[in-house]
């Protein structure tokens, strides 16, 4: 079976004055078709580039300087632009944060989505407004008619999102990446968001890379997981085993970070320290100066993957390394 | 249709505008005036370009109610050096000022929206020429390229020719001095666009370059258009006067209103005071009207704007 998604050894720099800096490292992960994953980390540890690399729309100065990514069995990474147009927003749709900035304030709602589907199928405009009627009704609103004549601010927040959402599963795409889709909402509205997003995912068999840094959001809806740390992959596996036994220190870290019931009235745990600048890696291990358990090797040399049978999947530490000798 | 009327009707602009005097005044005056110069071939007592009902002898009679009964009930106004009704020719001048004003703007606002849409939108190079030639544009006065033009026109086809292709010509001038207003105006509201999130998705969609551009960004850069548009229509109008009045304008067989007070200009001190003094207070009231709208539109799209 081919892959939906295949990203080989991606590396993405920024080209600046001051010479080129390294926002991804380097990273390797798979999406089958169907399958969720999650991509978590800190704010800056890449998540976001990953995600526009994969539709090869990296601001500039951003470049991808070596790797590739294979999408349904074809390299898209050095695709010309028309060509890969045709793939954004159409076989890779993307949702994003906030979706009062996403919606374009002066058109409608129909007239967006109407526009997307105009854009890459050939259909008159009656059937793509029958399109944009069926997608918003897939997404649960509400008399669908009379939204697609409104404007996006007479409408609310999670509203506005399942817009979105409908939007981007208006092509029936294979992938949607979803970057931190509902950190913009409040709590209620995110779970809502989040089912709906799961359901849709299960239900027409799409692939999804979930990028966020809320590990109880990636729980609910992911079944893979890939933590990133200052533009690297440090550690991925199956999402259940990872949350319930890190293996790596810093997604120890993050998960004993998480507020939970059974620890009431105790300080939450925090890693120390602050993730590093791009531009100032420590040389080894990333991660070392903030390692409770950082050992001489990692402050000289960088761990590869480690196969990781508690996890089902690899770490980059050598605590597994060592264990294993 | 019935809908856009209802939400005509709850709109802010509506409202905004019942409750502004200023506006209200002056919207009705503008009316007016637009409806009384463009129905000047039903509603004027007599046709200024028909030569055939005009008589020398009528020339340079007093309004009718100034005239101590010298001036003729026909004439409500007077007439000019020439024996034509001046209410007539003011309407029909007025008409051709206006004409030109909006015309001239159309072709300022079209080469302007492009232009400035590409210099925000591409930057750079793009940007840093096209602006660059906005700075040479501006630094001409808008007198001096007409003046040079009509030089130039005249001089390849001929007086004669140039009293037909007036109209055009005007706009093209008045359009090609006056486009950086335009392409700075968009350019800057443009860059403020761009950065935002709906682009990067509209682009995330896979929509192209000019679509984006067109169809995404220059919708949302609509409020500051409109308003220095009413502006210009204003400045439009003044140039076509002011070049009328030099002569480099509107010849004096189709007055408009600028060569109608340079037609009387050379009568004022012989006493023949009404055939400037009418056109030049229309072109104030309208001048005017037009500004003072300018500004209610500039309040209303833009409620950031502290008014003191």
């Amino acid at each position: 079976m081919t892959k939906l998604l295949q990203v080989n050894d991606l590396v993405v720099k920024f080209g600046l004055r001051a010479g080129d800096l390294t926002a991804l490292n380097g990273i390797t992960f798979s999406l089958d078709p169907g399958e969720r994953m999650g991509l978590v980390g800190e704010s800056g540890a890449g998540k976001s580039v990953a995600g526009f690399s994969v539709i090869n729309l990296i601001g500039k100065p951003g470049f991808i300087a070596s790797g590739n990514v294979v999408f349904e069995g074809e390299e898209i990474s050095s695709l010309p632009l028309e060509k890969m147009r045709d793939i954004r927003g159409n076989r890779i749709s993307m949702i994003f944060q906030d979706p009062m900035m996403t919606l374009n304030p002066v058109l409608t709602v129909g007239t967006q989505m109407m526009e997307t589907v105009l854009a890459h199928k050939k259909v008159s405009r009656a059937e793509a407004r029958e399109t944009a009627l069926e997608n918003l009704r897939k997404v649960y609103i509400p008399s669908p008619e009379k939204r697609l004549e409104q404007y996006p601010h007479e409408l609310s927040g999670g509203m506005r999102q399942r817009i979105v959402i409908a939007t981007s599963l208006i092509t029936n795409p294979s992938l949607i990446i979803a970057d931190e889709p509902t950190t913009a909402l409040d709590v209620t509205i995110q779970a809502e968001i989040m089912d709906l997003l799961l359901e849709l995912c299960e239900k027409e068999r799409k692939g999804l890379i979930l990028i966020t840094h809320d590990l109880g959001v990636v729980s609910q809806v992911t079944r893979k997981i890939a933590v990133m740390y200052a533009g690297r992959i440090i550690e991925k596996g199956e999402t259940d085993k990872i949350v319930r036994n890190p293996q790596h220190p810093y997604t120890r870290g993050l998960i004993a970070a998480l507020p939970q019931t059974e620890q009431r009235g105790k300080r939450l745990a925090q890693i120390p320290g602050m993730m590093p600048n791009l531009t100032s890696i420590p040389p080894g291990c990333a991660f070392n100066p903030r390692c409770p358990h950082a050992m001489d090797i990692c402050r000289t040399r960088e761990p590869e993957m480690f196969p990781c049978p508690e996890t089902g999947g690899e770490t980059a530490c050598f605590l597994l390394d060592q264990e294993r000798k | 249709m019935m809908r856009a009327w209802r939400k005509f009707k709850e709109s802010y602009l509506l409202y905004s505008f019942l409750h502004d005097k200023v506006a209200i005044v002056s919207f009705t005056i503008l009316l007016v005036l637009v409806v009384g110069s463009f129905s000047a071939p039903l509603i004027a007592p007599h046709d200024p370009y028909d030569t055939a009902t005009i008589d020398i002898m009528n020339s340079e009679l007093p309004p009718f109610l100034l005239g101590n009964g010298s001036g003729s009930s026909e004439f409500p106004l007077g007439t000019d050096s020439q024996g034509r009704d001046m209410l007539s020719t003011m309407l029909y001048g007025m008409r051709i000022s206006i004409l030109i004003g909006l015309g001239a703007v159309a072709m300022q606002a079209a080469l302007g929206i492009m232009l400035g849409l590409l210099a925000g939108y591409i930057g750079k190079k793009v940007d840093a020429v096209l602006m660059r030639l906005a700075d040479i544009q501006l630094s001409f006065s808008t007198m001096m390229v007409a003046i040079v033009l009509s030089a130039v026109f005249q001089s390849m086809f001929g007086v004669g020719r140039y009293e037909e292709m007036a109209v055009p010509f005007l706009i093209i001038v008045i359009g090609i001095a006056e486009w950086p207003q335009y392409a700075r105006t968009v350019r800057a509201s443009v860059m403020a666009e761009r950065k935002k999130e709906y682009v990067e998705a509209a682009r995330v969609i896979g929509f192209s370059s000019s679509r984006i551009m067109w169809r995404h960004i220059l919708p949302n850069t609509l409020s500051p258009i409109l308003v220095i548009s009413t502006v210009q229509v204003a400045n439009a109008v003044m140039s076509e006067a002011a070049l009328s009045f030099l002569g480099l304008g509107m010849p004096p067989t189709q007055p408009s209103l600028g060569s109608l007070i340079n037609s009387g200009f050379e009568y004022i001190f012989s006493g023949s005071w009404w055939i400037t003094i009418f056109p030049g207070i229309l072109l104030v009231v309208l001048i005017l009207v037009i500004n003072l709208l300018g500004d209610w539109l500039r309040d209303v799209l833009n409620p950031k704007l502290y008014k003191g």
